[in-house]
This record gives structure tokens, sequence and C-alpha cells, in this order.
């Protein structure tokens, strides 16, 4: 027992508590270091391929899971811990000192570190509750007594030193609720292709703890053109300079189609859940035929960007010929007339846009049941038959007699990150209330002041008025003899 | 929009002449703190410290610190160096004003807040600063803190025209937002006031080391060239901690009002990018060396190291985060 109350005093020390501070600065600095899977888990895969020795041994230490990793926990729970058993025992102080008065003036004024004093002829007892009710009229609690006024002036200081730290437990909560019951994911949607808010409708699908998926808004939206504009010219040629994806939304089944704009910066936002639109590139659009003349294959397919030109690559696998087709190869927006590095885009914009194809035949080795990316051709089991270059509208017959493939032309594609957190709103209230409540604990300064009339062998007063500041706050005389000359008790020599 | 290269080459000149000026002050600083001195002596103040030390001990109950006798306006009595230090001042506010033209006129020219990379982001804070010296020094007479002022406003803008140097251009998407003012504005002024805020406390380290050197009977050491031309340890350590508690909250707003933009550019308020955490890390020093200094065994000394450290971090978070490590706070320009 006497342990345990030794443990809990350390804890809520402020000596602990600063620890806990540099604690939790210096256990952040590897999160900024090492990649981190929740913001960049294909860095985290390089890192681990990379250092075949290091690696796993980070990785069992959380190294790569820095802010969800327990050690770090510890640290903000027990800081957490520690600023309540500070903070409450406070609050309980200073709602007492809230509802009592100011203290009794102590006796011998000289010794604060403001004092001043005159002679005066005025009546005590007037100067004493005159001058009560000047010091109340600005902002002062007052305190008489025989002879004296006791006056005090700041209390908001306190109650935003309580407020900040109450805020941030709220914050705390509120970021762990928003990440317990919400849920992110991305979808790469083509220009005229449509998304509907369904789980199998996502590429990446990253739900809270106790997220249900009957949680999903029942909306939907149609890509009908997305506009990337870029730099062109000087220093920073082919720096995007505007994204912008027109799309047509339904908030529910039922309800009429509205357009709406979603911009980097300015997303959608519609029940409760919001689509943000986070990168781009482009689809190219193919034909593919078999000897007969049927058409097999009709379709954009996705390719990823390689690079800041838009060099992108891809694939298209054709599963219905015999044997089967794939295609792989890079679409490049303005194709470059250097050829040294292989095929490379010189602009992200679509001026000149060409694809480098090669072919391949045999089987793509989608029935063995292995999940395949539909951004890489497995080609263990393929033969390359043919290498070709096409701008659009080219048609390649390919070797074999496997059939032919026409570049028709392009679409682009955008990628949507789509979120719900619902902790998000407490979350800002917590941090302007924190914001509120630093304001006032630093800048508000809480003093003390107090007048004395001692009345003389002569029949005449001395008036005492002093202070004494709380805080390290500039201006106490300043103040102090404000006060003063509200003291209606004349001068007399 | 095109950018208007004309007002881009004023913007450039402008900061060339504004760097002429901070040379010419730092010199005239320099000449008018060589002929300075305090005045209290070193020998005063430590015997003044240790007395209020026993009272402190004494009571227990207020955190108050018996105040400081030294007034604003007797830190230092400047003798021969009154006249350099004039001129250092009117050159720095000259320097200021041309630093502030060149801000204006960069962003003028592309016709946006010019703050999209590291080379706007350092005239900034260079800008940044010199205002807060300038506007400091109305109000109190702050020459003996000229050289220490304008030595990293010219290791500023050196770096920002010779390494960070990005040609005027529009903004990246990610950045064309009203949050870019309101954010980047917020880190910049607090740039300028920590900056300041960590030259007092590095000032005031050195004063204690002169001042307990004494108190303990040894010669006030090789810091005394220094310590014996600023004011006293006590007053230093008040005005960094008043400037510290006063940026604290600015810089809370700075991190918030970026978590509110991250919100909307990026979909998470929080995401621990590098540049947050370094932030995080900034505000939770900063948080110890406020608490750090309402705490026994940690006031005085300890805490101006704090407060340095929590300097230590803008500039890694600055210089190291922004070119070297990847993330979404990729605008550096380089």
């Amino acid at each position: 027992m006497a342990t345990m109350r030794w443990l809990w005093r350390q804890l809520t020390s402020m000596r602990v508590a600063l620890i806990l501070l540099f604690l939790l600065a210096l256990a952040s600095i590897p999160g900024s270091i090492f990649p981190q899977r929740g913001t960049s888990p294909l860095r985290v895969n390089e890192f681990l391929k990379d250092n075949p020795t290091t690696g796993p041994i980070l990785d069992r230490l959380y190294m790569f899971d820095v802010f969800a990793s327990p050690w770090f926990a510890s640290i903000y729970l027990l800081l957490f811990i520690s600023l309540t058993g500070c903070v409450l025992p406070r609050a309980l102080d200073h709602y007492k000192e809230l509802r009592s008065e100011p203290p009794v003036a102590p006796r011998n004024l000289r010794r604060l570190p403001v004092h001043q004093q005159w002679q005066s002829n005025s009546d005590s007892s007037q100067i004493i509750s005159e001058t009560a009710v000047a010091w109340k009229k600005r902002g002062w609690r007052v305190r008489q007594g025989d002879g004296w006024l006791s006056a005090e002036k700041g209390y908001a200081r306190e109650t935003g030193n309580l407020l900040f730290h109450l805020s941030l437990l709220v914050l705390l909560l509120a970021v762990g609720y928003g990440g317990a019951v919400g849920y992110r994911g991305t979808v790469i949607v083509r220009e005229d292709a449509g998304f509907a808010n369904n789980v199998t409708q996502y590429d990446t699908f990253a739900p809270g703890r106790i997220f249900g998926a009957d949680q999903l808004p029942p909306f939907s939206f149609e890509l009908q053109e997305f506009e990337a504009t870029f730099q062109r010219g000087g220093q920073q040629n082919g720096a995007p300079r505007g994204f912008r994806a027109d799309l047509l939304v339904k908030d529910d089944p039922q309800s009429e189609p509205r357009p709406v704009t979603v911009e980097v910066n300015y997303p959608l936002r519609t029940s409760g859940i919001t689509v943000y639109l986070v990168g781009h590139g482009y689809a190219p659009e193919f034909t593919v035929r078999d000897a007969s003349g049927k058409v097999v294959w009709e379709d954009a397919s996705v390719f990823l960007p390689q690079d800041t030109a838009f060099t992108s690559s891809g694939v298209v696998k054709i599963p219905d010929t015999v044997p089967q087709l794939g295609l792989q190869g890079f679409f490049l927006p303005t194709v470059s007339e250097d050829f040294s590095n292989g095929p490379v885009s010189k602009f992200p914009a679509p001026d000149d846009p060409e694809v480098y194809l090669s072919a391949w035949q045999g089987d793509l080795g989608l029935d063995s049941g292995m999940p395949q990316s539909v951004y890489r051709l497995e080609t263990e089991n393929m033969k390359r038959i043919g290498i070709e270059e096409l701008a659009p509208g080219e048609t390649w017959t390919l070797p074999n007699s496997a059939g032919t493939v026409e570049f028709t032309g392009y679409r682009q594609w955008a990628t949507f990150v789509i979120t719900k957190d619902p902790g998000k709103g407490w979350a800002l209230g917590a941090a302007i209330a924190s914001i509120i409540g630093l304001s006032l604990s630093l800048l508000i300064p809480r003093r003390r002041a107090w007048l004395r009339v001692t009345a003389t062998d002569d029949r005449g007063n001395v008036i005492e008025v002093a202070g004494l500041s709380k805080t390290e706050a500039p201006g106490l005389a300043d103040e102090i003899s404000q006060l003063a000359k509200l003291v209606n008790a004349p001068e007399e020599k | 929009m095109t950018v208007n290269e004309t007002l881009a080459q004023a913007s450039n000149t402008m900061v060339y002449g504004s760097m002429t000026a901070f040379t010419g002050a730092m010199v005239a600083f320099s000449i008018s703190l060589a002929k300075g001195r305090r005045l209290e002596t070193i020998e005063t103040s430590a015997q003044r410290t240790s007395a209020s030390h026993q009272v402190r001990m004494g009571s227990t109950a207020t955190l108050d610190k018996p105040s400081v006798s030294t007034s604003l306006s007797d830190d230092g009595d400047l003798g021969e160096g009154r006249r350099a230090g004039n001129i250092g001042m009117s050159l720095t506010w000259l320097g200021t004003l041309l630093l502030g033209m060149a801000i204006l006129f960069r962003g003028l020219s592309a016709g946006r807040v010019p703050m999209g990379n590291m080379y706007e982001f350092s005239l900034a804070a260079g800008f940044a600063v010199s205002l807060t010296y300038c506007l400091m020094s109305i109000s109190r007479d702050l020459r003996w803190l000229g050289v220490f002022i304008t030595v990293p406003v010219l290791l500023d803008l050196g770096l920002a025209l010779t390494v960070l140097y990005a040609e005027s251009s529009q903004l990246v998407p990610a950045l064309n937002s009203y949050w870019l003012a309101i954010h980047v504005s917020a880190a910049v002024v607090c740039f300028g006031a920590f900056t300041i805020g960590a030259a007092l406390s590095g000032l005031y380290l050195v004063a204690q080391s002169a001042e307990d050197r004494v108190a303990a009977g040894k010669e006030p050491g090789r810091s005394a060239a220094i310590a014996q031309r600023i004011p006293s340890a006590d007053r230093l350590d008040l005005m960094s901690y008043r400037i510290h508690a006063f940026m604290f909250p600015i810089w809370t707003f700075a991190v918030i009002a970026g978590a509110i933009w991250a919100e909307a550019a990026w979909g998470r308020y929080w995401g621990w990018d590098p540049k947050e955490t370094w932030a995080f890390i900034t505000w939770v020093i900063y948080a110890a060396y406020l608490h750090a200094r309402a705490t026994a065994g940690w006031r005085g000394k300890k805490a101006a190291y704090v407060a340095i450290a929590g300097y230590a971090t803008i500039l890694f978070n600055y210089f190291v985060v922004n070119i070297w490590v990847q993330g979404l706070h990729s605008y550096s320009g380089l």
C-alpha cells in the first residue's frame, strides 16, 4: 500500500512528468527516421529487403510501427495518467479557491515587491469601502477587513491551465475513438467509370478496430473528367499546377445525381465521409482481336506512373484466347526522342502519347489459385513473341497469328482516398480549447493587491498599497500604482 | 498565370540590399558591444542572485521570484558604443524593410503567398527574426542583442541565396490553399521569435556561468568578456521565458492549423509525417521547458538547455527533414 502511494506520488510529480515528456520526444524520433507501415508500407518492404539482418531486428522493436508500438503507447499513457493525477487535485483546489475570498492582508506590506504609502486625513472605513468598489470595477476580487482590503485577480490563469490539460485528454480520446470506429480506403477510378461505396470496390481498405461494414453510407459517384495542368518551361518544368476531378455524385441510390468538383485541398464531404483526390495517371485503351478478328478484349487498363514525367507501366491480361495472351509495357504521355535509358516520357501532359508493348503468349497463371497483381504479368509459363511501339490509332499485327492489338487512345484515372473519422469534430474542438486554455494560462497575470489604512498619533492615517505577482508577467508596478490612484485619500503633508 | 520576371529580379536585388544593410548592422553592433558595459557588475548580480535564492528557498508556497531590480532602461551603459549601436539599429530597420519589400515583390511576381519553397520560407524567417527584434527594441534598449540577431539572419539569407535558391514560380496544387498563408506564416513567426528566444537562452547561460563562478569565489572566466556586456542572468532568463511563453500558444496554433489543412489536403489531420513528427517533438520540448521552469531542480541552466534543445529541433526539422527525409512536406524546391 505504501509502495503504491509512493509510486503514485512519483508518477504525478512534475519531475516524472518532465522525464516522460523528454521520453515522448525521444521515442518519436525513430518514427521520422525509419519508414513507417502506417504511411509508406512499400518503403518498409524495401527497407527489409535491403537490410536482411538488421531489418527484422528493427521490426521486432516496432521501429516501423513506432506510433502504434506498445512502448510508445506506454509512454503517452503514463504521461496522461501523470497529467490526470496532477490536474485533478489542482482542479479541486482551484474550485475551492474560486468559491473563497482572497486571503487576509499580510501584517507588513513593506516586505512586498511593490509598495507605496502616503499620509491622509480621510476616514478609514470610508477609504476601505470606496476602494473596494473601485477595485472591484477593475476586475479584482476583493475582501474587506478591519482597516485593510485584500484583492486578487487572474483566476482565469489557472482555469486556462486546467482547460488546456483537460483538452489534451479529450484530444487523445477523440483520436482513439476516430481511429477505432472510422475507416480509410483508397480506390482508383478511371474516367467514365464509377465507384459505389462498398468494401469490395476499394483497392485498399483499412477499417478501425470496431468498424462494421454496414456503416458504409450507400453513396456512389462517376468520374466524368479528370484534368491535370503542368508548368511548361522554367526551372520547374513539368511540376503539377492543378488537378481537378469532375464527379457525378449520388448521395444514396434513390437520390438525383449532382455534379461535384473535387480538387486537392477541396474534398467532397457527404454523409459523414470525405472523398479526397490524391493521385492520377493514365489508362491506355486497347482493342485486342484474335486471329479470326473477334474482339477478345476492349478496355482501358490502369498504368502506374513511374516518374514525374509519368512514364507509366502496366499490363493487359487476355485469358480468353488459346494460348492466353499478355501485354506488358509503358505508356508515355510525351515520348522522349532520347532512348538511351529505354522508353521514357519527357513531360507529364499527353502532348505526344505512345505505348511501348511486349506481347507474351502462354499461360497467364490465373487458374493457379495464387493471388496475382493486376499490374504485373507472371511470365514464367509464357513466351515473348514481339515488341512494338504504337501511336494512338495504330494497330499491331502480332506474330504467330496471335491476332491484333489496336491502341485506340487513353483515358485518365484518379486515386481517391475515402475516409470516415467520427472523432474529427471532437479533436478539433479539443484543439481549439487547448489553444484558448494555453493562452489564458500563459498570458494572464495572477496578482494580489492590498490596501491598509493605519491610524497615526496625530489623528491622520497612513495609507499603504502593495502588490505581489504570482507569475512572471511584467507590469506589476504599473498596475499597483493604477490601483493606488483609485484610493480616494488625498495626500496630506 | 505567368511569372513577372522584372518583379522577381527586383526581389532578388532587394535581398542583396538587405544583406548589405544587415552586414553593416552586424559590424556596428559588434563595435557597440565591444565598447559597452552593463551597469550592474557580474559581482553584484552574483550577490543579488544568491541572496534572492535564499529568499526563494524560504518561501515555498508561491512560485514568485523576488522582482528583479534592474529596470529595462539600465540594462547596460553602451558608453562610446552608443553611437555605433544606434547606427546598427538603423541599419537593422533598413535591412528589415528591404527584406520585407523583397518578400512582397516575390509574392507579386508570382501572384501568390511567397512561402512555397525553402528559399521563400528562409526569406520570411529572416524577416520574422529581424522584425521581431526591431519591434521588441521599440520599448526597450536591445542594442546589446544586435550582433546575436544579425549574425543568424545573415547566415539564413546567405543559405537562402546560395543553397536553397529557387526561381519564382507557381505553386504545386497541394500548396494552393488559403491555409498556406495561415499555417506557414504562423510557423514563420514562431521561427523568428524562437530564434530570439534561443539567443537569449544562450546568452543567459553565458551570464549565469560567469555569475556562478564569481559567486563561488573564482575568476569570472572566459565567458566574462561577453557576460560583462549583456544584462544580468536573471534578466536574460526572464526575457527568454517571456518570449517562449508568448510563442508557445502560437506554435500550438501553427501545428493545429497544419492539422486542419492536412485534413483537407491529405485526408487525415495527423499522420506522423516526418515534418509533423518533428513539429510534435518541438512542441513537446518547449512544453517541457515551460514545465521545467516551474520545477525545483530544473529552473535556471537546465531549463535554458531545454529551450535551446527545442530550437535545435526546429532547425533539424527545417534543414534536415525538409531536404533529406522523404515525406509529404517535400516542397523544398531543391
